[in-house]
């Protein structure tokens, strides 16, 4: 195949292409519209020079999570915080005078279609920036592809760490900011010494029990007397319950994953583990998990994140205000959820700081950038990609909200490859 | 691409039963063009990929033709062997991608990041081939064979048929998925093997490369497609529809039915294995979600949207069940599963022969009145007694 056809092909279809005419074609009726309709941004041949969907009025951001399969329940929190944040901006005039536009694509619970959809995104719709993936496995998967075309992703959901991409931009926290202040915690606060953990097999649970253990046997001078994992999905947790009775430690350290943690708390509960006198500190239930689980099964147990819905400021307030308004008076948000209201709003920082789309100009411009209208408080992003942020404890209660016992006095700083961990 | 058709137009006259009917000459010369030359003249490097992975499902799709179609054996575990074929293609280039220079940052350098993750500070055993580019080849297509053989002599020589063989390759593709999950650090679990990058230097990540692929994909589809008509054609494929059709007549007949079926079915795997490994190639990962029970079946419902009795059907079959994903998630990203839904109804209620029913009802007449000097094709054969419609 000659090369002149394919970009000829290219050029015809492209979008962009295709938008600048239907631009074009609107402008007179554009000059009808009242005048502070529009702010005024800078020329497009000033902001884009990569070729990235970007018009007079428009700049297109791609949303990549799963509406459909097994993934949905928990990615829809996250695709919903988006789009608020994306309408919010929009209302407020846009980034650099031009509307975000969406391009939402499903990546259906399956690891490949991520990968196709992203591909699409970037090679076929120019995104300048797709917020999504949830799943490490989906960001594992869809990696290479934002490296090999040159994309933005923000990725919201706490994770393992030990990655870090120029193309990637980590909202949520990795496993040291996430464990290490809540272990200390409840070392001091509840004399924890021994553990037991428990999580579902794959990599997350993984690579945080493993720098879980290193803390307690090195820095805590604990012990870890049990650890067990379960397949994904798994629902027969008795015989693990009646190792935790025999070895009765002091803190259960959970971290499974999303409708084995249904079956998990019930099953301890109906043993007769009290969580009121049990300490049990989870890395994996939100308000959303607890929303499944049910409030009575999990009530007294204790959870490590960075955001709570209960977090009382007057950014979360209005956050908390504005999403049930936009998504229903029933939603619960949880962590990643509010981890994903973060990354349109980064984005567009860093864009007007760096007075660009172009990715490279949007990436060297984002270290050090601070969102003090974040729900959680304020944020800052490390030159390593990922965040500042605090760590909190919350106990959960009967009514699916977590009651805030310990929020870490400092923003605590990200380190995906944690030395003396690994 | 006239010239075969005139010279088994001639031959017609004194072979009564030519290698392919100058009907199914005209269907692989129709195909072979759209694949080699219309699509790629007509899509973009991205679209062209996607059409590359579609046609790795073919691959699948036309063994279950042999094995399901001819042979009788529904087998609900081919994603196992299409995902074997894949995984051992994905530890040949996960092993190129993991140089020393390239896991400088690991505790163990030289060794995939995923068993570094998972505290292995060795390569194991059973990596150790696949540092070979041809060893590599063979394995591809020897592990999934070996495997298929090893399932269907113990079920086969015990008489073991129908819907039972059914379930039990299901469970097989179900134990398969919990294996590879749970082994995360020797085959990097639920994430499966990613970010895969040369092979054997060749970047395979470039549109160029995506593109050369692509050919060779469908060079080598054709060429799956020529010995699966090969087999149908021979003895050995009349053996296969008698055996289908009555089976204890067959075996009192003096022949080995178990020997003819372990055949269909390791053809068949041999095949998915082939496009599991041209799939990792082109999409540039492996994951355990190809080989469990979902995919598997979905590679069932192509072979059937195509016709389980045609070739070319099947192919046909996976393109339009394809693309027709694609583009209702595209388009209805909420609404897209039950589109999907609608279609294979559609097709089911109104085309049970499914596409290749409708060419040889619709088209073929046509086609063959058309064409001077051919005599009419025989009725299509229906089958009986095949499990599991």
């Amino acid at each position: 195949m000659a090369d002149g056809d394919h970009d000829l092909n290219r050029g015809l279809r492209s979008p962009l292409r295709r938008k600048l005419l239907m631009g074009l074609a609107a402008a007179p009726a554009l000059s009808l519209l009242p005048r502070n309709a529009f702010a005024a941004g800078p020329a497009t041949s000033a902001v884009s020079t990569t070729g990235l969907a970007v018009t007079d009025t428009e700049v297109t951001c791609g949303i990549l999570h799963s509406i459909t399969g097994t993934m949905a329940i928990s990615e829809t929190g996250a695709q919903q915080a988006e789009k608020l944040a994306i309408a919010q901006i929009n209302e407020a005039g846009g980034i650099l005078g031009r509307k975000i536009k969406i391009i939402q694509e499903d990546g259906a619970s399956d690891w490949p279609t991520f990968a196709e959809k992203a591909k699409k995104l970037l090679v076929n719709d120019k995104c300048a920036a797709v917020m999504g993936c949830w799943t490490s496995a989906s960001r594992k998967a869809v990696l290479p592809v934002f490296e090999q075309y040159n994309g933005l992703l923000y990725y919201p959901t706490f994770y393992e760490g030990l990655e870090q991409s120029k193309n990637v931009f980590y909202t949520g926290q990795e496993a040291t900011q996430q464990i290490l202040a809540g272990l200390d915690w409840v070392h001091k606060e509840k004399g924890g010494d021994t553990f037991f953990f428990v999580g579902s097999d794959y990599i997350w649970p993984r690579t945080s029990n493993k720098i879980a253990r290193k803390h307690v046997e090195n820095v805590l001078k604990g012990k870890v007397v049990g650890e067990e994992y379960f397949p994904l999905g798994h629902t027969q947790f008795n015989s693990v319950i009646n190792k935790i009775k025999l070895t009765k430690p002091k803190v259960i350290f959970t971290d499974v994953v999303g409708g084995s943690n249904v079956a998990f708390y019930k099953q301890l509960k109906a043993s007769g583990i009290d969580l009121s006198k049990q300490v049990l500190l989870t890395i994996s239930v939100t308000e959303d998990e607890i929303d499944g689980i049910g409030g009575d099964n999990i009530a007294g147990a204790y959870s490590c994140m960075k955001y709570f819905q209960s977090i009382e400021n007057d950014n979360n307030k209005k956050f908390v205000a504005d999403f049930k308004k936009m998504w229903g008076e029933k939603t619960v948000i949880g962590d990643v959820t509010q981890a994903a209201y973060l990354g349109p709003y980064l984005w567009k920082m860093a864009c007007e700081k760096a007075g660009s789309f172009d990715v490279d100009k949007v990436v060297a411009a984002s270290p050090d950038l601070e969102f003090k209208g974040a729900p959680e408080g304020y944020v800052r992003i490390d030159p390593n990609h990922h965040l500042w942020s605090k760590t909190r404890v919350g106990k959960a209660k009967p009514d699916g909200q977590f009651e805030i016992v310990y929020t870490s006095p400092e923003l605590i700083k990200p380190d995906p490859f944690p030395k003396g961990y690994q | 691409m006239k010239n075969p058709v005139q010279t088994l137009t001639k031959s017609v006259t004194v072979n009564d039963n030519p290698f392919m009917k100058p009907i199914e000459w005209l269907s692989l010369a129709l195909l072979a063009l759209v694949l080699l030359v219309v699509l790629p003249s007509l899509l973009d490097a991205f679209r062209l990929n996607l059409v590359g992975k579609y046609l790795t499902y073919a691959f699948v799709a036309l063994g279950l033709v042999i094995c399901w179609g001819y042979a009788g054996i529904l087998s609900l575990g081919q994603g196992c062997f299409f995902g074997l074929g894949g995984y051992c293609m994905a530890m040949y280039l996960k092993l190129e991608a993991s140089s020393v220079a390239n896991t400088k940052i690991q505790s163990t350098p030289g060794i995939p990041d995923f068993m570094d993750w998972n505290q292995i500070t060795e390569l194991p055993w059973f990596w150790k081939p696949f540092q070979s580019l041809p060893l590599t080849l063979i394995l591809v297509v020897a592990v999934p064979v070996l495997f298929a053989f090893a399932i269907s002599a113990a079920m086969f020589k015990r008489r073991v048929g129908g819907t039972y063989f059914a379930i039990i390759t299901q469970a097989i593709a179900a134990i398969l998925t919990i294996l590879i999950v749970g082994q995360q650090g020797y085959t990097g679990g639920i994430n499966g093997i990613t970010d895969l990058r040369t092979l054997h230097g060749w970047d395979i990540r470039t549109d160029s490369a995506h593109t050369i692929l692509y050919f060779v994909n469908g060079g080598l589809l054709l060429g799956c497609i020529l010995i699966a008509q090969f087999v149908k054609k021979s003895k050995l494929g009349r053996i296969l529809v008698a055996m289908r059709d009555k089976e204890d007549r067959v075996r009192f007949s003096g022949y080995s039915v178990a020997g003819f079926k372990v055949f269909a079915f390791c053809l068949a795997a041999a095949f998915a294995a082939i496009g599991g490994a041209m799939f990792t190639l082109q999409v540039g990962f492996m994951s355990p979600s190809f080989v469990g029970i979902v995919p598997s079946i979905e590679m069932v419902i192509y072979a059937a949207v195509g016709g389980r009795m045609s070739l070319f059907g099947a192919v046909w079959g996976t393109l339009l069940v394809n693309w027709a994903k694609t583009s209702f998630s595209e388009s209805f990203p909420d609404l897209w599963l039950f589109g999907l839904g609608a279609l294979f109804i559609a097709v089911v209620l109104a085309f049970p022969n499914g596409l290749a029913g409708i060419w040889r009802e619709h088209i073929e007449p046509r086609l063959t009145r058309r064409v001077k000097g051919l005599r009419a094709p025989p009725p299509a054969i229906v089958p009986h007694g095949a499990p599991a419609e």
